[in-house]
């Protein structure tokens, strides 16, 4: 809502010198919030003045153009009381009009400084100045021609123009429609400045009649009160006169003519959406109903729309003339010919009017009001005040008809303990203060202890004692109101599971990985680039009906294409190599929807609000890792190496253990990893995730190096499985027995199995057990593989012999020869 | 040891004599005392300590003495190796010790070497900073409350007063799932935690809920589709504004610093009656007179504006079940990003989200 401020005032009785800044300061802490504080005439300086044309002489040049050599009589403002001469390319203009000049020496937004110079052998000194010039509109096929009358020659040109104005933009929140008006603002203006206020809606008006247009109105709920007058013999070439254009412009609407402009005039001063049909396209009776099946309307913005049984439409005998409080017809629009005009000025359901607005993707500053709620009770204050305008201006008559369909609803007294406010806000407000508070905003008050206030007709949105609070509140000042920090039982701290997921980005970032945050859209060509068969669960995702990107409609189930986005773009950007981890949810759709949408009268019962949480999709946490290009860096100590397949399954060990949990690597096939380079991860009987080499055509697709290292875990489950503190350990202070042995297995045989047959067979004396060379070669034959362990035996109570390390060891030889074949070297 | 001396030969004896002893023991001390390394200590161990060296020769001897003479001649001997021996062992200590100084010499390296075989990891500022605000209120006794992003209607608009007309919905443009009487959203804003919240806990209720969000705003300099929010619930008895304000004068200063307070301006969200908005005091300018009308960070006003909230509306009270009676509650909300901007100086919204390890690792793994 833009404001100028010469307007608010002439409502509000403000102090004189009551600067601009402070105006809008107490405003905003009353709720209505400054955007912006606008000058207009602040990027012009210098003369600028008001001019009468004298001589006018076309000249041909040979460019084609025709430009006007002028004489201009701007009174002393040149500072000799002779015309100036003034080169114009324009041409809507003759001599005798009123035009704008600005003088050598002025200087004109953009910094365009203006001095005489010599143009189309002239020395022009200075400019005719059109609207866009001046910053203040986009019109550039003309100069401004001033309204007779407007100004003398020689006078200051900006406030004719309205440049010495000052306009506050305000940001207008839902609740306070009321505001989206000069009555509004002013009113608040007043308000909080204790000044005197003159309501513009306070206005004698004809009684209604039987002699205005025919108006039935079919849908009272949906058009409770509608208004109609008549304006005829209006003179069609009339146009606005200069202030109210300026206001209208300042307002932030473009003025278009004198019939469109005092409708969007009134609207902006009372706040009452207005509606003029072209009186002599009208045919017969208007009706207000909703529209019918399959009907179809060609609403003002030229677009041909199918109505729904919802919408309320105007109508006369040709059918739909207009989408009643959104938008008006075609076919009764107002011309450059009209001469006769039904004024329309009705309230509308807010609701009804969301939901149209919302269907037809139509915004528009009527239906901005209409659907937040307008002062029912004003209609044919608007209407009469929208009949005076057009015939002062554009001649004609107002017909003595007066047609007034239905009643304003009137608001139901809210109760109000008269302690309330005082309780809410924690600040001690006297009871005469929540009676006047409520008595300034309009609201009618009665009782003592127990109040019953009637909102004004204008606030809509006042139904519940908190909002009357509110309001009692916002008027004492939220400056007031004390801080005081509560003080809350004993709280519990983090739980496990927050604590736990820390711990995983402590550790992972302690492994090197740098954390990353993607949008978690993905589309088919994300599940393409990962390789993915057709029917490839993590296909199946949750759909979104309004993506950003068409290519990206889907809600993620994994985090891979970000992670993996990320790192080419860290390798594009000249990293040598990049590990980088996201942890975040992803989300399996259910099939146990449509989610329901209860009341909120009360709480929905345990097996509503099951059925509730039920429908929403599974939402896991997750985590995905890239490891691509250089893992250890070259280096003065010696030379590096780049990340492969085993960095991935190091990170899930180092994790698993970080967490106190066991997990099991098995030889898997998934895309997007290698084929045969992918780790399965296993829990016990559950997969939670892969790990491995990342398939090489998956590493062209997103430019990352072969052997590019991805994991992706199931972050839940792993945390599901970590206990809590874990049983304390005996610590041996007994010797430590080694033995190292080579087996020599198939090529097929896992490294897990063999590890997992000698600890089997090496029984409870073995202490630890690690794999600390493979080797190949003819040496172990073909289809071989050599497996070197060290196993480390250690007693609790006293010094193995060398005899009990030997069996230990053998047993544990001869586990793995009986169950994988191996062969001892 | 050797045996008597059954070829006793009185000539052989002289070695014997006092003088004798002693002028050998001195040679063999001075030999040791001259050794200037390891080496010729070793030369002079043989020399004068070893099995063919005078002293030991002599100590041979003493068996073949008559008898009369035998003690003293071995106390002689005796005392003169004894001496030779500890300037023996005196002497390697300290060319031992010398040695080792020479060799820690010769050992030097270049300390100033970089390090860095292993690249640093980093968590994401966001992540930092939702832990950081958490901490802020868990320090209070507070709880940290969680709900999912993809989230029920019901849950998401209505259970917070924003029912299925109200225009305040089209103030926070949504992402929904498709089909669209599935009735679920990509959550517009954390505040359905505070729903969840007060259907699965009774009061009182402390919570603090940091959590992503989305918009269908597109990506630029200060908008992002998705962006992180942190929510404030409380509901117990006597709960007032002041409370609201309490709270939040207090993690604006824990986050932002002394004297970094807050102003409440009358606003607009359905599911708070009264609402408010938060601004900060400018945390570059303070307001200060002189400075302010400079400010780039605040444009001049001296605020900064941080958030939303107010006194939980006793609609969405009743809609979860809590006696609007009995109960009162507050609840707010702010965004991280924003915060984060704020606190790090960061100016472009889009670097939270391209994944750059420069940028995250600038930030560490912890605060």
């Amino acid at each position: 809502m833009r404001a100028p401020v010469s307007w608010i005032r002439e409502y509000a009785e403000l102090p004189p010198d009551l600067p601009t800044e402070e105006l809008a300061r107490k405003l905003t802490m009353l709720g209505l919030k400054l955007e912006a504080l606008e000058r207009p005439g602040d990027h012009i300086r210098g003369p600028l003045v008001v001019g009468r044309v004298l001589t006018v002489e076309a000249e041909p040049q040979k460019n084609g153009k025709t430009i006007n050599w002028c004489t201009v009589d701007v009174g002393d403002a040149n500072g000799t009381g002779d015309p100036q001469g003034v080169v114009c390319g324009a041409h809507n203009f003759a001599a005798g009009d009123l035009v704008v000049v600005v003088l050598p020496g002025g200087v004109l937004p953009g910094n365009f400084e203006i001095s005489a110079r010599q143009t189309y052998g002239h020395v022009s000194a200075g400019m005719i100045c059109s609207s866009r010039e001046l910053g203040i509109g986009d019109d550039h096929t003309g100069i401004i021609v001033l309204e007779p009358g407007a100004g003398e020659p020689g006078d200051d040109a900006r406030p004719v123009l309205g440049l010495d104005e000052e306009v506050i933009e305000f940001e207008i929140n839902p609740d306070r429609a009321y505001a989206l008006s000069l009555r509004g603002v002013a009113r608040e203006a007043a308000m909080g400045f204790g000044s005197a206020y003159a309501d513009p809606c306070r206005r004698d008006v004809p009684a209604a009649n039987a002699d205005g247009y025919p108006v039935r109105v079919e849908d009272p709920a949906g058009c409770p009160v509608f208004v109609a007058r008549t304006v005829t013999g209006l003179d069609p070439t009339a146009e606005s006169p200069e202030w109210l254009r300026t206001r209208v412009r300042l307002a932030g609407m473009r003025p278009i003519s004198l019939a469109v402009d005092v409708t969007n005039y009134v609207m902006l001063e009372t706040g009452r959406p207005i509606h003029g049909y072209d009186g002599d396209r009208l045919q017969g009776t208007i009706v207000v109903r909703r529209a019918t099946p399959g009907e179809r309307l060609t609403t003002l913005d030229g677009a041909d729309r199918e109505l729904s049984t919802e919408d309320l439409v105007v109508c006369d005998d040709s059918g739909a003339i207009g989408l009643g409080g959104v938008m008006g017809g075609e076919t009764t629009e107002m011309s450059a010919a009209t001469t006769t005009v039904v004024i329309e000025a009705a309230h509308w359901d807010p609701v009804s009017m969301f939901r149209s607005g919302k269907r037809h993707r139509l915004t528009s500053e009527a239906g901005r009001r209409n659907e937040r709620g307008v002062d029912p009770t004003i209609c044919e204050v608007a209407a009469d005040r929208v009949a005076e305008l057009l015939t002062t201006y554009g001649g004609g008559t107002v017909s003595p008809g007066v047609t007034v369909v239905g009643t304003p609803p009137e608001p139901e007294p809210i109760p109000l303990p008269i302690g309330l406010s005082s309780q809410v806000a924690g600040l001690p407000i006297a009871d005469e203060v929540v009676v006047a508070n409520l008595r300034a905003i309009g609201a009618e008050v009665t009782g003592d202890a127990d109040l019953a206030v009637t909102p004004p007709p204008w606030r809509p949105d006042l139904t519940d004692p908190y909002d009357l609070v509110e309001e009692v509140v916002r008027i004492v000042g939220y400056d007031q109101v004390p801080s005081v920090v509560p003080v809350p039982p004993v709280g519990r701290g983090l739980t496990r599971q927050q604590r736990l997921r820390r711990r995983i980005g402590r550790t992972l970032a302690g492994l090197g990985c740098v954390e990353v945050v993607s949008f978690p859209f993905v589309g088919d060509e994300t599940f393409e680039a990962l390789g993915l068969p057709d029917d490839d669960v993590i296909r199946h995702a949750v759909r979104l009906s309004n993506p950003l990107s068409s290519e990206k409609p889907l809600y993620a189930t994994t985090l891979l294409p970000g992670v993996l986005d990320a790192a080419a773009r860290n390798l594009g950007r000249g990293a040598t190599g990049v590990a980088l981890f996201e942890t975040g949810t992803v989300a399996f759709p259910t099939d146990r929807g449509p989610a329901p949408v209860y009341g909120v009268e009360w709480r929905p019962s345990a097996a509503e609000l099951e059925k509730l949480f039920d429908a929403i999709p599974a939402q896991p946490l997750f985590l995905a890792a890239v490891l691509a290009g250089e893992r250890d860096p070259d280096g003065w100590w010696g030379e590096g190496r780049d990340a492969d397949w085993s960095d991935a399954l190091e990170i899930v060990r180092g994790l698993a253990r970080e967490l106190g949990v066991d997990v099991e690597i098995r030889q898997a096939s998934r895309m997007p990893w290698h084929p045969s380079r992918c780790g399965q991860v296993w829990l016990g009987d559950v997969e939670i995730g892969h790990a491995g080499e990342l398939h090489p055509r998956v590493c062209r697709t997103y430019g990352l190096p072969r052997g590019t290292a991805v994991l992706e875990i199931d972050l839940d489950a792993l945390m599901a499985r970590s206990p809590e503190i874990p049983p304390a350990p005996v610590v041996s202070h007994q010797p430590l027995a080694k033995e190292d042995v080579s087996l020599v297995v198939d090529d097929s045989v896992p490294a897990s199995a063999v590890e997992a047959a000698l600890r089997a067979g090496a029984g409870d004396l073995l202490e630890s057990i690690r794999l600390f060379d493979v080797f190949t070669g003819p040496q172990v034959g073909e289809g071989k593989k050599s497996l070197a362990f060290a196993l480390r035996f250690r007693a609790h109570d006293r010094t193995l012999t060398e005899a009990e390390t030997a069996a230990a060891r053998d047993a544990a030889v001869s586990s793995a020869a009986r169950t994988l074949g191996a062969r001892q070297r | 040891m050797s045996g008597p001396n059954s070829d006793y030969d009185p000539v052989e004896v002289t070695p014997l004599q006092a003088e004798q002893v002693a002028g050998v023991r001195d040679e063999a001390l001075a030999a040791i005392a001259g050794a200037r390394d390891l080496a010729a200590l070793k030369q002079a161990r043989l020399d004068h300590a070893g099995d063919r060296s005078p002293l030991a020769l002599a100590n041979r001897e003493i068996g073949a003495l008559p008898p009369q003479a035998r003690k003293e001649a071995g106390q002689r001997v005796g005392q003169a190796r004894a001496a030779v021996n500890h300037a023996l062992a005196e002497r390697t200590a300290v060319l031992e010790a010398e040695a080792e100084e020479r060799l820690l010499v010769e050992e030097s390296v270049d300390v100033t070497l970089p390090s860095g075989r292993r690249p640093r990891g980093a968590r994401h500022p966001l992540t930092l900073m939702s832990e950081y605000i958490a901490d802020l209120f868990v320090a209070m006794g507070w709880e940290v409350a969680e709900g999912p992003v993809l989230e029920a209607e019901w849950l998401n608009f209505d259970a917070l007063n924003l029912g299925p007309d109200h225009p305040a919905r089209t103030m926070q443009d949504t992402f929904w799932t498709e089909p669209a009487d599935d009735h679920l959203v990509l959550r517009t804003h954390t505040s359905p935690v505070q729903a969840r919240t007060m259907l699965e806990r009774t009061p009182p209720i402390y919570v603090i809920c940091p959590g992503r969000v989305f918009r269908t705003d597109p990506f630029d300099a200060t908008h992002s589709p998705m962006f992180h929010q942190v929510e404030g619930l409380v509901v117990d008895e006597g709960i007032t504004m002041a409370h609201l304000k309490g709270s939040l004068d207090h993690f604006a200063e824990q986050m932002f610093g002394e004297g970094i307070t807050t102003r409440f301006r009358p606003s607009y969200f359905p599911f708070t009656e009264p609402s408010a908005e938060v601004d900060l005091v400018c945390f570059v300018c303070r307001g200060v007179a002189g400075v302010v009308e400079h400010c780039r960070t605040c444009k001049g006003e001296g605020w900064i504006e941080w958030g939303g909230c107010g006194v939980v509306n006793p609609r969405v009270l009743a809609a979860c079940g809590i006696d609007s009676e009995r109960y009162r509650g507050f609840a707010f909300g702010m965004g991280i990003d924003r915060s984060f901007m704020f606190r790090s100086g960061a100016e472009d919204l889009r670097a939270l989200f391209e994944g750059d390890v420069r940028f995250a690792s600038a930030f560490g793994t912890d605060w």
